[in-house]
């Protein structure tokens, strides 16, 4: 049965659970006095005998869907003939890829070895029983559950604290998520970055001047192996964030303080949305921008003042990343601007000084923590982000330190290695989980660190 | 007093200086604020100076005689017949028609290069909607190439671009439109059809409807996970160090690069639990993932604003907690909520990165019909035509982009329009 | 803050011009406000000018948006005098302090009419540069608001905004003379480079009046200094003030009666936003004029 089937009647069994108990507490109640009798109320002891019935089927069922693919699998790789028998990883996820594709028929089986045919028959077979053998379980256990349920309905169950119970665990489990993915991003990048770092160490991983993933075909050419030495694209990032710092500073900042300190509520309920359309433009949307309308104009620009500007330059991505980081600067220095308390203002006001000297030397700097903590999360955006340097910043791994040039980043060769077909375990996908543990690593810290000095500065003025 | 008097003086020596500073600081906010104003109104000029033409395309008017002969198929209802017929015929057949006296073989076949290659399948397409036209001859118009669009668009503009034209091609367009042949028409496969190769037969709807599929299964996920951890953190969780480290986790994850989860789809989804690539289904995992934290964080701001008086005074009537929970904090929170969705819905949108890597950056002319068809969405396919060497693909992209920001003004704005009319004031 | 008259307090007004005393008698704890209201017309009783007038207000009215706070007040405030206000909360008293230096100019909405004038110089003239007024009339705070910044910039705040000290010998002497008179430097001269928001309550607000007085003002108004410190704090800013007073005019609002009575020369009495009575504070405190005074002094409202 298909899993969607399965769910749907896991669903209808759960429904008919609810009635079930409802209707049988009811039934208790009436002939004691109604259903003031009952502990609780009998919608609570239908939900109960709902629950009880539908729960420990959707965890089995989530358990099979996990281990069941995995455990078929390594089933079939280990009965195959010896003489296919996989050496290393790489054969084995080839063959089991072929076995696989045979088996949903993608493959024709015309032509291949008796061994590998048979294999795909008894992948087929046991997948099969395996469903098949699940419904029926989860079928009993689901029955199972809807008796227990039943049979549990009394005057003195407390069906209420019960269901409440299953509530505030399933309620725990959704906010765990949050943990469950940073683990489940910590994992997936680690894994494949210990692997990498087995063909390549660490060392010339991270300090490495040369960057050409580019395996070669042939084992005896040149550079066969590529090299993963990632500081061009460190540096790139690096000079990409700094352009884009460089305009959403200043910019961002003057316009918070703009807006809180002098403009008219007119102008205010104007030009606060306005710019935060900035901050809802999707990041393709100004890499389009960058790479067609920007780098252009800055290469002809360049031309006419007879200097040579690339027409991936890094000044473009970088200036218009500037531009969409602003509104998100000029935000968060806005929230920090306006919690200064107004008797800081008060206080130098009233000794005299004008408005620009009290914002300069008493508002922001008792800001000042805030405005650094979002300038650090602003940095984390503008390294971490793809697609305008995708898309405007170009592919070559110089390693420079003049905008004007092109460069690359660390995010460009993520989407690099890991867009179009490529085996998994090859050095150049591996290298991209190596990237991205890199990126998040650094992300990370940068924004602990952040949200830490933001909150501190909240509360101190809370 | 002296001293009061020497100062005075000292003051009154600075003011001047001291206001022109204040002046100076002030034009400084205003350019910054010009600067990020004029940002928007360039960047919205651009896109749409760019890709207001896209909505009108280029058709040619053709007499096309439907000869069976020439197709090759005489029963319309043998698909067979229809499948192996040679439908271009029928469009290089008008043309000659049209232009008799063109001989050589490269000159025919920049004539066959006025119309798109795919204007003898919409051919068939007319002749199966109406059968009895087999064996006549009608008058039609035809889809022209994207070449003719754009260099037609750009003549009538009145600065013509026949770069990628032949004399000749150039000297037919202006016969043809001399004599009417030629026009500009709304550009419905624009919005009917799904991707191509050929840019004047590319269109959104593929994108579009992936991008709804994939929106679907983000909603379906992350709304109701998202309320119920909201929940649990604002009215159930103890304050303890547990508690804190999903604070933590929950913060940081909505700033985490949006690249960082689509490696985790792929480690974790494509290639631990065998989820199919390309499809909505995976698309929306990852980006449930993403939005997660964004609708935590505006759910927990909602559930927030509900007054404690009024879960003491519920709870004083001997609810138990979850009773208030859903009687009263719930209903009152639900428009705050309801934003923080379709921001973070609206957010998961525009987004492209992290669908890269799980492959929904393939080509797909399909028009994707459920979760597990192969689909790309619309930021996606606004990357693919942007990296397109084809000019008209320019046009057309940022005609999507036109269409994908229009959607994201309609959901912020619906989100705005929901906070002010059902927010409570308390 | 700002008071508003409902119709319903106009009417019961015009009975009760002579009510208080009858009402005593009646009800002699608890007298409503409404009924001690003094309707639209009236003249502030007592000595409300002066023959050597450093500031002379006119006419004062201050609105917010629509609401009036401060009704036609007139009143001068005399060279090297102690002038206090006092009346109920929300009576204006705040509003009008505020006007003196102008710092109403950063309420929005907030509207000044009338004439102020300071040595006969119009303070409300457009010409006239607020940065230069609000050195001349300093300002301390109900609550201790020094900035985020060591105890020495605090206090060096002022002389280098405006510019007053040339060298950093300079500075240190202004810094040392404002703490010293603010009998704070003998607490602080260990530490003059720690944050001030480390210092307690009734330092802190020792330290903002030792910044007020660093760029020597000529009037200094203090809105509460007191309220949020504890007894032992509040003697010792009252002993400062009179201190202060050999050198400078100062115009003191207060809640506490008694710290009126303690520090001021004169005492100015204000009620829904209008000037009752002014008069010197002995005589305020001893035989009030008006029955209003009389009402608020012996305690039946405020």
């Amino acid at each position: 049965m298909q899993t969607i089937n399965i769910l749907f009647l896991l669903f209808g069994l759960g429904l008919f659970g609810f009635y079930l108990g409802r209707g049988r507490s009811r039934a208790i109640a009436n002939p004691l006095g109604g259903i003031r009798q009952l502990h609780s109320l009998p919608s609570y002891y239908g939900l109960h005998t709902a629950l009880w019935c539908a729960l420990p089927s959707l965890f089995i069922l989530g358990f099979w869907l996990i281990f069941n693919e995995a455990l078929i699998n390594s089933i079939v790789m280990s009965s195959v003939p010896i003489d296919i028998a996989p050496i290393d990883t790489a054969s084995y996820n080839l063959l089991l890829n072929k076995v696989t594709n045979i088996a949903s028929g993608v493959m024709p089986r015309d032509g291949q070895g008796a061994g590998v045919v048979n294999a795909a028959d008894s992948l087929s077979s046991l997948r099969v029983t395996s469903r098949w053998s699940m419904t029926l379980l989860l079928l009993v256990l689901a029955m199972a559950g809807l008796f227990w349920g039943w049979y549990k309905v009394s005057v003195d169950f407390r069906a209420r604290p019960a269901v409440e119970k299953v509530m505030q665990n399933l309620l725990l489990g959704c906010a765990c998520l949050a943990i469950f993915t940073t683990v489940g991003i910590v994992f997936s990048v680690l894994f494949e970055s210990i692997q990498f770092f087995r063909t390549v160490p660490i060392y010339d991983f991270v300090f490495g001047l040369e960057w050409s993933p580019q395996t070669a075909i042939r084992e005896d050419q040149v550079g066969s192996s590529g090299s993963f030495g990632a500081v061009p694209l460190f540096v790139g990032t690096l000079l990409v964030s700094a352009v884009a710092m460089f305009i959403a500073v200043p910019v961002g900042l003057m316009s918070a303080i703009y807006l809180a300190e002098y403009a008219s509520k007119n102008v205010r309920t104007f030009a606060k949305p306005a710019l935060e359309i900035l901050a809802g433009i999707p990041t393709v949307v100004y890499g389009f921008f960058a790479a067609l309308t920007v780098a252009p104009f800055l290469r002809d620009l360049g031309n006419s003042f007879g200097v040579s500007i690339s027409s991936e330059s890094a000044l473009a991505a970088g200036g218009v990343m500037g531009i969409m980081i602003i509104p998100f600067i000029s935000s968060l220095a806005d929230d920090v601007i306006t919690a200064v308390p107004q008797s800081m203002r008060d206080g130098s006001l009233a000794m005299g000084a004008t408005q620009s000297e009290t914002i300069l030397k008493v508002v922001i700097p008792a800001a000042l923590p805030g405005i650094v903590g979002g300038i650090m999360l602003a940095v984390s955006r503008a390294i971490g982000e793809t697609m305008i340097v995708v898309m405007a910043a170009g592919m070559a791994a110089n390693l420079t330190a003049n905008p004007l040039d092109s460069v690359t980043t660390v995010t460009v060769q993520i989407v690099t290695l890991l867009t179009g077909d490529q085996e998994f375990d090859s050095p150049k996908t591996l290298a991209a989980f190596a990237l991205g543990l890199m990126l998040f690593t650094v992300t990370l810290m940068l924004n602990i660190f952040a949200l830490h000095i933001v909150k501190k500065y909240r509360e101190q003025y809370e | 007093m002296s001293k009061a008097t020497e100062h005075l003086s000292k003051i009154k020596h600075s003011l001047a200086g001291r206001n022109r500073a204040e002046a100076r600081f002030r034009w400084y906010g205003r350019i910054a604020i010009f600067i990020g104003l004029a940002a928007v109104a360039v960047l919205f000029g651009d896109i749409i100076n760019k890709g207001h033409g896209a909505f009108r395309t280029t058709y040619i008017n053709l007499d096309v005689s439907y000869d069976q002969d020439l197709i090759g198929v005489n029963n319309l209802a043998d698909s067979e017949q229809l499948s192996a017929g040679n439908w271009d015929a029928l469009t290089k057949s008008a043309l000659r028609a049209k232009f008799p006296n063109i001989s050589g073989r490269s000159d025919k076949r920049r004539l066959n290069n006025l119309l798109s290659n795919g204007a003898g399948f919409d051919l068939k397409d007319r002749l199966l909607e109406s059968p009895q036209l087999l064996g006549k001859t009608e008058s039609v118009w035809m889809l022209a190439d994207d070449d003719i669009d754009t260099y037609y668009k750009s003549w009538l503009a009145g600065e013509a671009y026949a770069a990628r034209l032949s004399d000749k091609q150039v000297i037919w367009i202006g016969e043809l439109h001399q004599q009417g042949l030629i026009k500009l028409q709304f550009n419905s496969n624009f919005f009917m059809r799904g991707d191509s190769r050929e840019p004047e037969q590319a269109g959104i709807l593929g994108a579009a409807i992936g991008s709804f599929l994939t929106l679907i299964v983000t909603l379906m996920l992350s709304f109701p996970i998202g309320v119920c951890a909201a929940i649990y953190l604002e009215e159930f969780a103890p304050k303890n160090r547990w508690t804190d480290f999903i604070e933590v986790n929950i913060n940081n994850l909505a700033a985490v690069p949006s690249i960082i989860f689509g490696l985790l789809g792929l480690a974790i989804f494509i290639n631990f639990f065998h989820v199919p690539r390309s499809v909505p289904l995976i698309g929306g995992l990852v980006l449930t993932l993403m939005t997660l934290p964004t609708i935590i964080i505006t759910s927990r701001a909602a559930i927030k604003s509900v007054p404690p008086s009024i879960r003491e005074a519920a709870l004083g009537m001997g609810a138990s907690r979850y009773q208030v929970v859903l009687h009263h904090v719930l209903p009152l929170a639900l428009p705050g909520m309801l934003t923080g969705a379709i921001i973070g819905m609206a957010q998961a949108l525009g987004e492209t990165a992290p669908l890269l890597m799980i492959g929904m950056v393939a080509f797909i002319v399909d028009i994707p019909s459920g979760f597990s068809d192969p689909a790309t969405v619309l930021p996606v396919q606004i990357f693919l035509w942007a990296d397109s060497p084809e000019r008209a693909f320019i046009e057309k992209t940022s005609a999507a982009i036109m269409v994908l920001l229009s959607f994201l003004i309609i959901m912020n704005t619906s989100a705005v329009w929901l906070r002010k009319r059902l927010e409570r004031r308390w | 803050m700002s008071p508003v008259e409902t119709p319903k307090a106009v009417k019961v007004v015009k009975k009760s011009k002579t009510a208080p005393k009858s009402k005593k008698a009646v009800a002699p704890k608890i007298a409503p406000m409404q009924t001690l209201d003094i309707g639209d017309h009236h003249v502030t009783v007592g000595e409300i000018f002066s023959d050597k007038p450093k500031m002379t207000m006119r006419n004062i009215n201050v609105f917010y948006a629509d609401k009036q706070a401060i009704h036609d007040v007139s009143i001068d405030i005399a060279e090297n005098e102690v002038i206090a206000m006092i009346g109920p909360s929300g009576c204006g008293k705040s509003t009008f302090l505020r006007a003196l230096n102008r710092m109403n100019d950063t309420v929005e909405g907030c509207r000044v009419e009338g004439d102020i004038r300071m040595d006969g110089e119009d303070l409300y003239a457009p010409k006239l540069d607020v940065v230069e007024l609000r050195a001349r009339v300093g300002m301390v705070f109900q609550k201790p608001n020094p900035f985020p910044k060591s105890i020495y910039d605090n206090v060096a705040y002022g002389p280098k905004i405006h510019g007053l000290a040339d060298t950093r010998v300079d500075l240190d002497e202004i810094v040392e003379n404002s703490l010293r008179k603010a009998s704070l430097w003998e607490e602080v001269k260990e530490r003059l480079h720690q944050p001030g928001t480390g210092l307690s309550g009734g330092q802190q607000q020792r330290l903002c009046i030792a910044r007020a007085i660093a760029v020597s003002p000529e009037v200094i108004l203090m809105d509460e200094p007191c309220s949020a410190l504890d007894p032992i704090a509040t003697a010792k800013i009252e002993e400062l003030i009179e201190e202060l007073s050999q050198n400078f005019t100062i115009a003191i609002v207060t809640h506490s009666m008694q710290q009126a009575a303690r520090v001021s020369h004169r005492t100015a009495y204000f009620h829904l936003g209008k000037l009752i009575e002014v008069n010197p504070t002995k005589q305020v405190f001893t035989m009030p004029e008006h029955p209003l005074t009389e009402a608020y002094i012996t305690g039946r409202f405020g």
